[in-house]
């Protein structure tokens, strides 16, 4: 009978790059700014590590394939370093390998390294992919892109609940302005600079009803974590441990897509939080849960979120976010990094930023934005479209054992 | 009794007012002001002659089973592929069968569509095929500020021939064939170069046309007082009516040109106006049909009772109403590729098309052909090898299911500014189909401001792209979204 990850494997370091527009640096570069802050972090050298896991997306406009540029820009030991792509959540499937790796027992200490250098393409937005879909999807699918496949569930969720589609856009634009304001306070975020909700609902259009400031930073950054046993952990001297609580990943099967699905939810972070809170022992989300980096790659896609996380009611999240719940001060702090939206999004490594930030809040290392004493931080990426995604839920915490 | 069993047309939604034309251009060759009045249809950016050509043969089988049709013949001028059966395209979109069936092209001249179905009709009265669909089509580009630029509209025609429940009986046909060349299109030309305007007039449609009737009211022993009705395409107004005084025939009989509501369709336009002159035949009525080309065909019909209780699908009335005012010339421009406009970095990814993979999945690209599963029943899109029904799973135990001809609800939509389009936004959403199944797809001839969610849709073959650097032309279908008017 499968136990879960809860505690098995502890974080001993981290490391994360200023995300943003990283004109002047290579992927290279970013993968070592990340992990020699991660190493240090760690206080072990190199050759400590004893295999490794490289996220990254879009290889057409980054890295490339394979694993070999995290090997040969960190120069690890001729170690197995594997690369892992998984949309959104690739740097979350980085840390999965890591820490699963040291939990199977078969090595003591591994590395998760996500990158992405998405500012080598010459246009806004994301890399244009209707070619890495496959050969048959771009003879047929619409044409679409990330912020139209995110600003269609706007439409969803208003006719699902009856809802009058301004109400939902000011709902929207309180999420941005949220995330704006946290950014502000953290000096590795991408954007900082205060938005009103004014400003967010007066923005160019994107996609309808998306508009500028609905959508996050697309940057460049790299992030890294260093894992390994708690008993290891303590052996090389380390207190206060943050361990990994619950790892839970969920996939579309092509239900939403061509059977059922509302068009007001995310079937798959419904399925992965409540797993992710089973493993993780916890009953009540809305009490046990002290913060959250969630994939905010638009506000809607934040704003329905807090239903699939089953922290707010479902059509309930409008009346969540207004009332500030989700705010700095509020019941549960949410991107209190500044999320995607302002910390920026280099997807192979946005799962690994989002724990980097819950790290420091656990270790009371988060400066301007600390929490109070917070106990269990959960993360959440969501890789695709609303209606054919994958999924995935961590949650880390203080070590219980 | 052998003749026309189903007719229809398409004429695309958008209209551009010839006096926009003039607005915008008679600065440069102010003749165009002499023939300012009405307006032409202009095909949405994203439709071309076999795309139109679909609409009108889709509209023509309703209610009539496509499995049974012997053969395909495409008429036009304006066909994406030189050399790839440009029927085929069409026959694959209405999921005919492709056993025992015979599909060709008639192409390279304006008569081109009388000329395949005269070669339907005697293929059918020579016994070896019962049921031929044929289909013309032209979506011809004009250069800025010209007479052709003010002639010539968008549109299809198709007519099912065949011996079953004739509509209008064929009564024979006569043709004349020279080389004529009033206007011509050289291989890999983009625009006609044309003779001069009264040459064409006096020699060309002025007396081709006129002694081709009466080369076959001599064939035949029939009188031109005969027909109830006379067709034929002509846009010199002048001419047109000249004609019909030359042969006696009274005004009211003359089948008008349609100049004012949507301009000279080329190869589609002898039956985009049989089409319109059916669509108010009685029976008994009898109608000459005359094209113009490179010489003349001509073709008789008789109305039968059948016309009473042939259901007109949307046809070219329908089509006609369903009207939009393209008020912006430099749309229509745009639209026909007249002018350069940026499209962004993102518009440059141009990956080919997996010819293995239009091959194998032929009938769900071209046809929109989904599965339903014979053991839970449901519809599905796309075809994949395990059931999508999670309470049922079951592998590879499917039957074709078409969703080409199915109704759908619009469940979620967006206008996507980012998506690289030739008319931004990019509008598309996600569709619930009456009797099962749902899928997402492109939306077109709507505006984002007229959608709601709950709205129906209908589908609609359209271009899905074009691979200028391959030459290559991808189609697939669009969802319409039922909108009245719009303000394009």
């Amino acid at each position: 009978m499968a136990t879960g990850i809860r505690d098995k494997v502890a974080i001993i370091g981290m490391g994360c790059t200023k995300f943003g527009e990283r004109w002047n640096d290579d992927a290279e570069d970013l993968m070592v700014e990340a992990f020699e802050e991660c190493l240090a972090d760690a206080g072990i050298e190199r050759k400590d590590i004893q295999a490794g896991w490289l996220g990254s997306c879009f290889d057409e406009v980054n890295v490339g394939k394979s694993a070999l540029p995290a090997s040969m820009a960190l120069r690890l030991p001729n170690i197995a370093v594997t690369r892992v792509e998984n949309y959104c959540a690739s740097g979350t499937e980085a840390f999965r390998g890591a820490v699963y790796a040291v939990a199977s027992g078969a090595y003591d200490i591994c590395l998760a390294i996500g990158v992405e250098k998405l500012k080598d393409i010459g246009y806004g937005g994301l890399p244009e992919f209707s070619s890495a879909m496959g050969t048959l999807s771009h003879l047929w699918m619409a044409n679409m892109t990330a912020p139209g496949g995110f600003a269609m569930l706007a439409t969803g969720y208003a006719a699902k609940y009856g809802l009058d589609i301004n109400d939902v856009k000011r709902a929207m634009a309180h999420v941005s302005v949220k995330s704006h304001a946290n950014g502000v306070l953290n000096p590795k975020a991408h954007l900082r600079k205060a938005v009103t909700e004014e400003q967010v609902l007066n923005a160019p259009q994107i996609a309808y009803p998306l508009g500028l400031f609905d959508c996050c930073g697309v940057s460049d950054g790299s992030a890294c974590a260093i894992v390994t046993t708690p008993e290891i952990a303590k052996s090389l001297g380390k207190k206060d441990l943050v361990s990994v609580k619950a790892l839970q990943l969920s996939l579309s099967n092509g239900t939403e897509f061509a059977y059922e699905w509302d068009g007001a939810s995310f079937i798959t972070t419904s399925k992965a939080s409540t797993a992710a809170y089973e493993e993780a022992g916890i009953k009540n989300p809305r009490e046990e849960i002290s913060m959250m980096e969630v994939h905010d790659c638009f506000s809607i896609t934040e704003l329905v979120t807090m239903e699939d996380l089953h922290i707010s009611e479902r059509g309930k999240a409008p009346q969540d976010v207004m009332d500030g719940f989700y705010d700095l001060d509020g019941g549960i702090p949410c991107q209190v990094d500044g999320g995607l939206k302002c910390f920026g999004h280099p997807i192979g490594a946005s799962g690994l930023r989002m724990l980097y930030e819950m790290y420091l809040q656990l270790h009371g290392r988060a400066g301007d934005r600390q929490l109070k004493d917070p106990k269990f931080g959960l993360t959440h990426n969501l890789g695709g479209f609303p209606f054919m995604n994958v999924c995935s839920v961590a949650i880390v915490g203080k070590y219980d054992g | 009794m052998i003749g026309i069993t189903s007719y229809s047309g398409y004429i695309p939604r958008y209209r551009l007012s010839r006096m926009t034309i003039v607005q915008n251009m008679a600065w440069y060759f102010p003749v165009i002001m002499a023939v300012a009045d009405g307006e032409k249809s202009v095909a949405n950016w994203d439709e071309d002659a076999v795309s139109m050509a679909v609409s009108a043969a889709y509209d023509c089988m309703t209610g009539k089973n496509r499995k049974a049709l012997d053969g395909v013949s495409l008429a036009s001028t304006t066909l994406p592929f030189a050399d790839r059966l440009n029927a085929g395209i069409v026959a694959e979109a209405l999921n005919m069968r492709e056993e025992g069936v015979s599909n060709a092209d008639f192409t390279s001249c304006m008569k081109a569509g009388t000329t395949a179905a005269i070669s339907a009709l005697e293929s059918i009265k020579a016994g070896g095929k019962d049921s031929v669909l044929v289909v013309a089509s032209d979506q011809r580009r004009a250069k800025m500020a010209t007479m052709s630029e003010m002639f010539f509209g968008d549109g299809a025609a198709a007519l099912l021939l065949g011996n079953d429940d004739v509509i209008a009986e064929f009564k024979g046909s006569y043709s004349v064939n020279c080389d004529f060349v009033d206007h011509y299109r050289g291989a890999g030309k983009e625009f006609d170069y044309g003779w001069e305007e009264r040459w064409q007039r006096d020699i060309g449609y002025g007396k081709i046309i006129p002694e081709t009737i009466a080369g076959f009211l001599k064939k035949t022993g029939m009188k031109i007082e005969d027909f109830d009705k006379v067709i034929y395409p002509c846009y010199f107004r002048g001419t047109h009516t000249g004609i019909a005084k030359g042969l006696g025939i009274d005004k009211e009989k003359v089948q008008n040109n349609m100049h004012a509501v949507c301009g000279d369709t080329g190869t589609a336009h002898p039956f985009v106006m049989l089409v319109s002159a059916l669509e108010e035949a009685r029976p008994g009525d009898k109608l000459l049909l005359a094209s113009f080309g490179q010489g003349c065909d001509v073709m008789a019909f008789e109305v039968t009772d059948k016309i009473k209780d042939f259901k007109g699908p949307r046809g070219i009335k329908g089509s006609l109403a369903n009207r939009v005012e393209l008020a912006s010339y430099q749309k229509f421009a745009k639209f026909r590729d007249l002018i350069v406009s940026d499209l962004g970095i993102r518009g440059e990814a141009n990956p080919n098309t997996a010819l293995t993979v239009l091959w194998r999945r032929r009938k769900m690209l071209l046809g929109f052909v989904g599965a339903k599963c014979k053991k839970c029943g449901t519809p599905q899109f796309p075809p994949m090898p395990v059931c999508v029904n999670p309470d049922c799973w079951a592998v590879n135990e499917f039957d074709e299911y078409e969703f080409a001809d199915k109704e759908a609800t619009i469940l979620m939509f967006t206008g996507d500014m980012l998506a690289a389009s030739v008319d931004p936004p990019a509008v598309y959403g996600l569709l619930g189909y009456d009797g099962g199944g749902r899928t997402m797809l492109d939306f077109t001839d709507c505006e984002l401001n007229q959608i709601t969610v709950g709205m129906k849709a209908r589908m609609s073959f359209r271009k899905r792209y074009v691979d200028t650097m391959r030459g290559f032309t991808g189609y697939f279908w669009k969802a319409v979204p039922r909108v009245e008017g719009g303000d394009a």
